[in-house]
């Protein structure tokens, strides 16, 4: 047996299976059940990190959640992860630990000088520091920061590891297995609500497993075995381990985080890494128990000191002793349980207790065992830098500030025990505004602000008795009211030893002329001083000292420190701890991955794709895709070596010339019934709703109440009383909503149901002069003439069989239709129309084309319509009535939308005819004026007009209607470039309009 | 995340609606003369208050149905919740 701190039999760990693991390089073993920290202990090493700001050596110091010193970079089952709790992290074959926050080793740490200087690293360094001059900051200062407060390195491969969500929904949440969650489960369940208890840890039972303690005539680790099994085997139980509920939510909302399978070897490639619960539950039982705190002395960081409970629970839990010389440093009798069991181990402690000599069960057991009691004693200082060696100790005078007696005695741990503080983060998370119990010196919850119970050590109460019958009662109770059942249950007996008062002692006073740290915080390295300065220099509220010194704010959240600082603070301020009160407690409870956040929501399951019925045809004739919210569109389809310029370019010279055909589903469909569809258009739109004829459609422009424009798009009358109303893709959402808003709040007496269709047709639009020509082909029994079809004119049709729509409409401002066909006939659709359109040079267009079409001919879209125009910026007041109101219709007299030099969209074309105008240009009188040059508008839209063979932009620009003609600049910071360009009118092509009508 | 309780559906996720805003301002008439300064409260001025607040949500992932709900901005208690034709008290 290699390990020299492994006790032979002691532990629930598994001697059968050995792992063996790395640490900084050296090959060492463990035992399946094990934790890293257990693991190192028992092969004798202390010494695993640097701490944050002095780089002082550090190893561990408690056994859990609690520890603030052992995080360390572990790789594991293929991935890397800082900042890991090695006494939570459970060991796996393979396994390689390595220590953080130290260069070149953990041994030897440059760092380490900070230790030196660290009268020149008092609280508020950096903020003093680092304030001057400005642009330091990020130049010089923050990377320097940054490299020396290193913690772990994040891994920039990406995750393979599959993590998941889960919802659930139960009567009652039970946060922790110790003996008063398992009794409140165990009533719980019996009443036959639906419970789950969460633990943490991988093994059940909390403090049953480590005291000393009997129920029923079972140890507490048998009785909490039993309990378990049978709540296993209960269909309306979900116990799970390794569970961490580190968040309490508005409405018992609660998130639990599950490390599913950090702990196997071998996984299936379906098992989540890591799980994400969403709790909502109906009562939550919160029996988180309680963290041991420190009493504060000198140097109280060095490598071998312990939180007592801790050292216990390496030798009941693992069988590793934290040390063979151990001195126990106590203020209550708590600690007196780790002596025993050190005895047991024919280990032979040294009890330093800071309380007079008196009288206990547990007292006079250590005495009776021959255990070595100093009473009125307590550590001065630990001697040793890497490891304890040796301690100053002290005889208290009564006053307890001065001392009667200083020698050093030899030891090689330090068990270190100031009392108890309840776990009250889940409570003080779900709103629950906490209160000071003085007879245990600290914070339990008060009055529920949610449906939350806290009980046993949680809520103060430290006797197994008390714990078990609080549990069982609220347990009971809080289910009965749910299930309406209540099952009686016989309350065990229980024999455990009483404890006698603590000592309301936490900070250990130091002899003249020595000065040695002494931290309150281990993980952000506060030390005592750190705090005085902080007061000194008029930091009041414990907020702001928490902010200006960093106490409790690393990753542990001050679990072991916050008490004491209070302590401390209130102490100086001559206060009670009650009115210095106490910080906000925030989830998470314990550092959670990132990786479980998000999820499965990565790579496609980002967000849904919405393909329209055509979309196979599109990926197999080369499309190039843009995404349109959640849509998939053909941006261009690229023949042969094309760029998107040039095949952009190819496809909207087709248009012009012959015909091409546009998958145009995405445009939101929302189709309108009732005897007052009319009435409401008319209400909904700026124009004129009233005598739209059956069989027409009308371009409409909606506003919002603040007279902006929300948007534009036809709408159909496709028979009395039935409309069909087409949204921007973008915008089909927002649209639905606005209607229903109007319908069901503020004209509730009109009789109209709106409801989506988007997805019940699939559209493509057919344009170019060609058009009417291929559509004859494509309804060969249907007169389409510019007579029977006229511009904005609407028909029903067979297509080839299958029911249609024909819209005479166009966005590309040459003659155009749109064919609406069922989702499901949408692919027949389109391949019709590519098989008879071939005669006319028919080609598909994407958006790109789409774009450059309608920006040419100065129709208005998104980058316009961007939420901050009025209809006449984009030139659409003619279809504003005046008659009529409308939603938005008074805010358009506002003072500002009326001025005389009112932003207006204009065109822009290059002076030289060749350079392309970047879009989100700012148009500049001088381009070299001096900064910040005043912006005249800025460039909205871009293309290369294939009509006109140069490029030509829309932009939005003040006083735009007097600024045709003129020169200006369009200037690109971005893409450094300055082009000078002219004013012309934003309707580039066909002006008045003829081709659409043709 | 908040638990929501639908007139139409009942107790839902907050991520099945979407959230309206005050629902005790009222939209001035269609049609009818309204001064710029009742327009422009109606338009703009929005209390923010510390406590109780009736406010619109839309069961947007559900019934699509605008709803009232009283609740607490502080607490985010919710008192009540109702359709948007009942009165909240």
């Amino acid at each position: 047996m290699s390990q020299p701190f492994r006790l032979n039999k002691e532990g629930l760990i598994n001697r059968n299976k050995k792992i063996s693991f790395t640490f900084n390089g050296k090959k060492l073993f463990g035992y399946e059940g094990d934790t890293i920290a257990s693991a190192l202990i028992a092969n004798g090493i202390h010494l695993v990190g640097r701490s944050f700001k002095y780089h002082r050596p550090r190893g561990f110091f408690g056994a859990g959640v609690e520890e603030p010193n052992a995080k360390l970079q572990v790789e594991f089952n293929g991935h890397s992860e800082p900042n890991v709790n090695a006494t939570e992290m459970e060991l796996v074959e393979g396994l390689s630990a390595t220590s953080q926050n130290c260069w070149p080793s953990v041994n030897f740490d440059v760092g380490a000088i900070n230790n030196f200087l660290k009268m020149f690293f008092p609280a508020g360094f950096y903020y003093k520091t680092f304030m001057w001059p400005k642009s330091f900051w990020y130049k010089i200062y923050e990377p320097f920061i940054r490299k020396a407060a290193g913690l772990g390195v994040a891994s920039i491969e990406k995750d393979k590891e599959r993590y998941e969500h889960k919802f659930e929904y139960c009567d009652l949440l039970v946060t922790g297995s110790g003996p008063s969650g398992l009794a409140s489960a165990y009533a719980a369940a019996k009443n036959g609500a639906k419970v789950i208890l969460a633990e943490d840890k991988p093994r059940f039972g909390g403090t049953l497993l480590t005291d000393d303690v009997s129920i029923d005539n079972l140890s507490g680790k048998d009785w909490a075995e039993k309990i378990i099994t049978e709540l296993k085997s209960m269909p309306n139980v979900t116990v799970k381990n390794r569970s961490q509920v580190f968040g309490y939510y508005d409405h018992n909302m609660l998130v639990m985080f599950e490390r599913v399978s950090d702990h196997l070897e071998k996984k299936s490639k379906f098992t989540p890494r890591q799980r994400l619960w969403y709790i909502r539950a109906k009562e939550t039982i919160l029996s988180t128990g309680s963290i041991e705190r420190p009493i504060v002395f000198g140097n109280n960081d060095t490598p071998g000191i312990f939180l007592s409970a801790a050292a216990k629970e390496y030798m009941k839990v693992y069988g590793v002793l934290v040390g063979k010389k151990p001195l126990i440093f106590t203020n209550n009798d708590s600690a007196y349980e780790t002596a025993l069991e050190f005895k047991k181990n024919n280990v032979e402690p040294i009890i330093l207790d800071t309380r007079e000599e008196h009288s206990s069960e547990l007292i006079d057991e250590a005495k009776s065992k021959g255990i070595d009691i100093r009473f009125s004693h307590g550590v001065i200082v630990a001697n040793g830098y890497k490891k304890v060696k040796s301690a100053k100790i002290g005889k208290l005078n009564k006053d307890k500030n001065s001392f009667e007696k200083i020698e050093t005695v030899d030891c090689d741990c330090i068990c270190v025990s100031g009392f108890w503080t309840p776990s009250v983060h889940l409570a003080s998370q779900s709103g629950n505004k906490l209160k000071y119990e003085e007879k245990i010196d600290a914070f339990i919850p008060d009055k529920k602000k949610q449906h939350e119970t806290s009980v046993g050590a949680a809520n103060g109460s430290f006797t197994l008795e008390e714990s078990l019958k609080h549990g069982f009662e609220n347990g009971s109770n809080l289910s009965a009211k749910i299930t309406e059942t209540k099952t009686e249950i016989s309350i065990p007996n229980v024999n455990e030893k009483k404890y006698g008062a603590h000592d309301k002692f936490w900070c250990m006073p130091l002899p003249k002329n020595e000065n040695p740290k002494r931290f309150v915080d281990f993980q952000n390295d506060v030390s005592v001083s750190d705090i005085e300065i902080a007061l000194r220099e008029g930091y009041r509220s414990i907020e702001h000292v928490k902010r200006y010194t960093t106490l409790g704010m690393a990753t542990d959240q001050g679990r072991t420190s916050n008490l004491n600082g209070l302590q401390l603070v209130s102490n100086i301020e001559n206060k009670i701890v009650p009115e210095v009160g106490h910080t906000t407690f925030r989830p998470p409870f314990t550092p959670i991955t990132i990786g479980t956040i998000v999820g499965r929501e990565v790579g496609m399951e980002y967000m849904p794709t919405r393909k329209t019925p055509m979309h196979e045809w599109h990926e197999k004739n080369n499309a190039v895709f843009v995404d349109a919210g959640a849509w998939k569109r053909p941006r261009y389809y690229k023949e042969g070596n094309e760029t998107l310029f040039e095949a952009s370019k190819r496809e909207a010279k087709n248009v012009r010339e012959n015909v091409g055909i546009c998958d145009v589903t995405t445009l939101g469909k929302i189709d309108i019934k009732g005897p007052d569809a009319a009435e409401f258009l008319n209400r909904v739109y700026t124009n004129a709703w009233m005598k739209l004829p059956i069989g027409k459609a009308r371009y409409g422009l909606m506003l919002r109440e603040d007279g902006i424009v929300m948007d534009d798009g036809t709408t159909t009358r496709i028979s009395e009383n039935h409309y069909h109303m087409t949204t921007t893709t973008a915008q089909a959402a927002n649209v639905l909503s606005h209607l229903e808003y109007y319908l069901q709040i503020v004209w509730p007496e009109l009789n109209v149901n709106v409801v989506s269709t988007t997805e019940q047709w699939a559209g493509a639009a057919i344009a170019g002069p060609k058009s009417r020509d291929m559509l004859s082909k494509l309804y060969p029994d249907l007169d389409v003439s510019n007579e029977a079809l006229p511009f904005m004119g609407y028909k029903e049709a067979e297509f080839f069989g299958v029911p249609s729509r024909i819209f005479r409409i166009s966005f590309s401002g040459e003659l155009a239709y749109e064919i609406n066909v069922k989702s499901d006939h949408g692919m027949f659709m389109w391949e019709k129309m590519m098989e008879v359109g071939k005669e006319f040079g028919n080609q598909p267009y994407g958006t790109e084309a789409l774009s450059t079409l309608r920006i040419e001919m100065g129709h208005v879209a998104g980058p316009e319509l961007d939420g901050r125009t009025i209809p006449s910026d984009v030139s659409l007041n003619g279809l504003v009535s005046k008659k009529k109101d409308f939603i938005g219709k008074n805010s358009l007299g506002r003072e500002a939308f009326n001025v005389e030099s009112r932003q207006k969209i204009v065109g822009l074309i290059p002076i030289d005819r060749k350079s392309s105008i970047p879009e989100g240009s700012h148009i500049v009188k001088d381009q070299n004026a001096k900064l910040p040059n005043p912006k005249l508008g800025h460039v909205s839209s871009s293309c290369w007009s294939v009509e006109n063979n140069n490029p030509f932009s829309l932009a939005i620009m003040k006083d735009g209607k007097n600024m045709i003609g003129k020169k200006f600049f369009a200037v690109s910071p971005l893409k450094n470039k300055s082009i000078e360009v002219e004013v012309i009118s934003s309707h580039y092509v066909d002006p008045e309009g003829k081709r659409v009508r043709s | 995340m908040l638990y929501i309780k639908c007139p139409y559906c009942g107790l839902r996720a907050q991520k099945e609606f979407s959230y309206g805003g005050d629902a005790t301002v009222k939209r001035p008439n269609i049609n009818e003369e309204v001064s710029s300064k009742d327009w422009d409260n109606f338009v703009y001025m929005r209390k923010s208050p510390r406590g109780k607040h009736i406010e619109l949500w839309q069961h947007i992932a559900g019934c699509r149905q605008w709803i009232k709900v009283q609740r607490d901005t502080a607490t985010h208690e919710i008192f009540q919740t109702a359709k948007v034709t009942e009165e909240i008290r």
